[in-house]
């Protein structure tokens, strides 16, 4: 009963959806205020019908019940009952049923949140995004609705949830991802409303420009939750590994930065309108590309679960659709915003289309890596399939990233419209000399090791930091104290220094772990033991242990340091007793400076197993820094003047725009 | 006048200049990170040559897996297309989901010795959890050894 009461609500808010993507168009087109006023009311009825929907698959999943097709695949009875509600996205249907109930609830949010918003604008984005709830509701009733029964054969019991799945990072890491992914739906309704109207303003910018931080902010979560997933619980100790699905979550995210630095152009200088409307599009494309390839299979890797070809047929019709329609409009309309303030070389808006461009090359060159085994086949035939490696999306990615954060700080130093050279020579020399020199020596004096590729790394680091520190000096120096010269600062500069700072935490975290790991898989009999720096690993030996859905071989490695004793290790062979999977369970020692980890390998004969045991130092800061950055986009979006109450006219607002940073140029700081 | 020419100049120079390193990059990474796939058949044939870096596929040989009396984490199995056989040589902890005859691909490069020295192994994952690549190479491994082998 409770999943028809699903399967119903999921059928009403398609209905909901299909009246809230018609009705408000057609009330801006026929001026009929009424039909504009109708799409608040069908945001709510759609996320009350949502929710109520994804209540019903949770409670089949907690109450076992089998009958449900979708729970009698993921699910088991011996399974904890956390896991069997997360298990609620731990497939293809329910996975796609978050997907909607995440479009359903920003719809929701932008009703709610957008009370400053002209009705004829409102009516046009929420119907935008009810065309896109219509898509997916479609595609999910019709090719994966997770309430399907069995009913002639109800199995007694599930097969079980992948036991890779059954970790408290599958329970965190997809709703903030698709928190993130579909959050770019926002940005897109409201570059498709400023293509209809023909109105791309500062106070559109600025409408769209806190949706658009709150969803990258998400998305560099949820990558930062998938990569520590992969860390811990896939047991390789690696964090990324350039796999399909991580490029397709990770392209919408340098898209989504790339858009959120041309935001700031548009909003403050009403320029790069027509790029920011195409960014907006693109960021929401790939998202959707995403989706596609993970949930069609066509590339497949650890994330790809049941793959169906006709699912992937109606996903890249969706696909199709949304992209051609768009960028069909863009053509159309794109010529129409087109902005007209004037800007000279060196000004911030050409450091911010450097910022741009390098994005979206390195957005380009991922793409061709991810998709480049596709396009051999379609070229080549089958028959001598191609894989694209690590080496390739590095060569491509670090060099990109090494100018980008060069342009970084200039970027974020300079001012609107004109910088002079002297200027910037005069803010940067000497940081650009300290960090070199700091970056070479701190290295240097540590490590007594000449490595070119830490010394850049490290170099750049410094040019943010000290960057970061110049620019805030330089902005409270006319101030009475620094106490008050800071507090003058706003909110949204605050959250672009902390998630450049974010930046430079990332750079030193991957580039020190990636150097100065020790990895070791040796072959451990009982007793025996390897020393890695001042710590010394005991191999005690392998024992079984019990757990509540599964056995276990269970490994006890004690750790010494300089010879006292330190901590025990314990990692597990998991064997799963509902399917008799494998997984392998790592243990680590986290630690701020350094990471240590153990995992079992396979045994080799006499008690003697080959062990993993790596020593990853500043390992740590990768995700430090991804938090940091999301922390930034959100102290951004509580700058005060996003929440404007007046809607002020058009005019008005660009002739403000344009004073306020004739006046005070050094105010002027951004999220970038 | 001046001022919006130079600007335009400053932006088609960054396009080109972008595009320029674009382009450069990837044609230098594709080289670099393209690993094709070769069956045990094609490397008996001397296809490929030493040092260069592919990727094998085929079926862990029956009987053919030894992990004792070698050097430190060592392992050493045949991949066989059940027409030729390479032997694989491989230092590390085995996956998961590796056992003797089922399919396996392992990147690396030959030898003097013409061993295929493996820096990574990648197991049959249960059909839900195989990479296309992994897949799709496994595909080909057997695909190939039946037209080679049962003509």
């Amino acid at each position: 009963m409770i999943p028809e009461l699903g399967n119903f609500s999921l059928v009403l808010a398609l209905s909901l959806a299909f009246l809230l993507s018609v009705l408000p168009m057609v009330g801006v087109y026929r001026n009929n205020q009424m039909l504009m006023t109708l799409s608040r009311p069908l945001c709510s009825g759609i996320w009350v019908f949502m929710v109520i929907s994804f209540a019903c698959l949770a409670w089949a999943f907690l109450h076992d019940d089998f009958s449900v097709a979708y729970v009698a695949r993921n699910s088991n009875t011996l399974l904890p009952w956390y896991y069997k509600f997360t298990a609620v996205w731990g497939g293809h249907e329910g996975s796609l049923l978050l997907w909607v109930l995440m479009v359903a609830s920003w719809t929701y949010a932008v009703s709610l949140f957008s009370r400053n918003l002209p009705l004829d604008i409102l009516a046009r984005v929420l119907a935008v995004m009810g065309i896109i709830s219509v898509c997916f509701l479609i595609f999910m009733l019709l090719t994966s609705n997770p309430f399907d029964r069995l009913m002639l054969n109800t199995p007694a019991e599930g097969t079980d949830l992948n036991p890779l799945l059954q970790d408290f990072g599958l329970i965190v890491h997809p709703p903030f991802l698709y928190m993130g992914y579909v959050g770019f739906s926002v940005a897109y309704a409201f570059a498709i409303t400023a293509l209809l109207t023909g109105k791309l303003d500062a106070a559109w910018a600025r409408w769209t420009r806190p949706w658009t931080n709150i969803a990258w902010a998400f998305l560099s979560i949820g990558i930062a939750l998938g990569s520590w997933w992969a860390y811990y619980e896939l047991g390789w100790g690696g964090w990324w590994f350039w796999d399909p699905v991580e490029n397709v979550a990770f392209m919408p995210w340098l898209v989504g930065t790339a858009l959120i630095h041309s935001l700031a152009v548009t909003e403050k200088r009403g320029v790069f309108k027509s790029w920011t409307v195409l960014l907006a599009i693109a960021a929401f494309s790939l998202s959707l590309l995403g989706t596609f390839i993970v949930r069609s299979g066509l590339l497949t890797s650890v994330h790809a679960f049941a793959v169906d070809p006709e699912r992937g047929l109606v996903l890249l019709t969706i696909l199709l659709l949304v992209i051609g329609a768009s960028l069909f409009l863009y053509a159309l309309r794109a010529p129409v915003v087109k902005g007209n303030a004037s800007y000279t070389a060196t000004s911030r808006e050409v450091f911010l289309l450097i910022n741009n461009i390098l994005l979206v090359v390195a957005t380009a060159g991922i793409l061709l890596g991810t998709l480049y085994p596709l396009i051999h086949a379609a070229i080549n035939g089958e028959d001598q399939p191609v894989s694209v490696g690590a080496p390739y999306f590095n060569t491509i990615f670090l060099p990109l990233m090494g100018i980008l954060v060069a342009f970084l700080t200039v970027g974020s130093i300079s001012r609107w419209k004109k910088t002079s050279l002297a200027y910037l020579k005069q803010q940067l020399v000497k940081v650009a000399v300290a960090s070199v020199a700091l970056g070479v020596l701190v290295p240097l004096i540590v490590t007594r090791e000449v490595n070119i590729g830490i010394f850049v790394a490290v170099t750049l680091a410094f040019w943010i930091v000290m960057g970061i520190a110049r620019d805030i000096q330089v902005k409270t120096s006319n101030k009475e104290s620094l106490l008050q010269g800071l507090k003058s600062l706003s909110l949204s500069y605050y959250g672009m220094q902390i998630a450049h700072f974010g930046m430079a935490v990332i750079i030193l975290g991957i580039c020190l772990t990636s150097h100065y790991s020790v990895e070791r898989d040796v072959r451990l009999a009982p007793g025996e033991s390897i020393e890695i720096g001042s710590y010394e690993f005991i191999f005690e030996g392998v024992s079984p242990i019990q757990g509540p859905n599964y056995t276990a071989d269970a490994g006890e490695i004690t750790v010494l340091k300089n010879g006292k004793s330190y901590l025990t290790l314990t990692p597990e062979k998991r064997t799963y007793r509902a399917t008799g999977s494998v997984q392998t369970e790592a243990d680590i020692d986290v630690g701020f400076f350094r990471d240590l980890f153990a995992a079992l390998g396979d045994p080799r004969g006499d008690g003697a197993w080959v062990v993993r045991i790596h020593m990853k130092p500043f390992v740590f800061w990768i995700w430090l820094g991804a938090f940091l950055m999301a922390a930034g986009g959100f102290t951004a979006i509580l700058d005060k003047r996003y929440r404007v109450k007046e809607v002020k006219a058009e005019k008005e607002q660009v002739t403000q725009a344009n004073t306020e940073i004739d006046a005070a140029p050094d105010l002027a700081g951004e999220t970038g | 006048m001046l001022a919006h020419r130079q600007q335009k100049l400053a932006i088609v120079l960054f396009i080109i200049f972008g595009s320029a390193l674009a382009i450069g990059l990837v044609l230098f990474a594709l080289k670099e990170g393209i690993n094709v796939f070769y069956t045990p058949t094609e490397i008996s044939a001397g296809e490929v040559g030493q040092g260069q870096s592919f990727r094998v596929g085929g079926m862990v040989k029956m009987g053919s897996l030894v992990k004792e009396g070698l050097e430190g984490a060592e392992v050493n199995f045949l991949a066989t297309d059940f027409c030729n056989d390479v032997l694989v040589s491989y230092t590390g902890p085995l996956p998961d989901l590796f056992r003797e005859g089922q399919g396996v691909v392992a990147d690396g490069s030959l030898d003097n010795a013409g061993t295929f020295k493996a820096t990574q192994i990648l197991a049959k994952h249960d059909e839900n959890y195989m990479s296309a690549e992994v897949k799709a190479s496994l595909d080909a491994a057997e695909s190939a050894s039946i037209e080679v082998c049962h003509q």
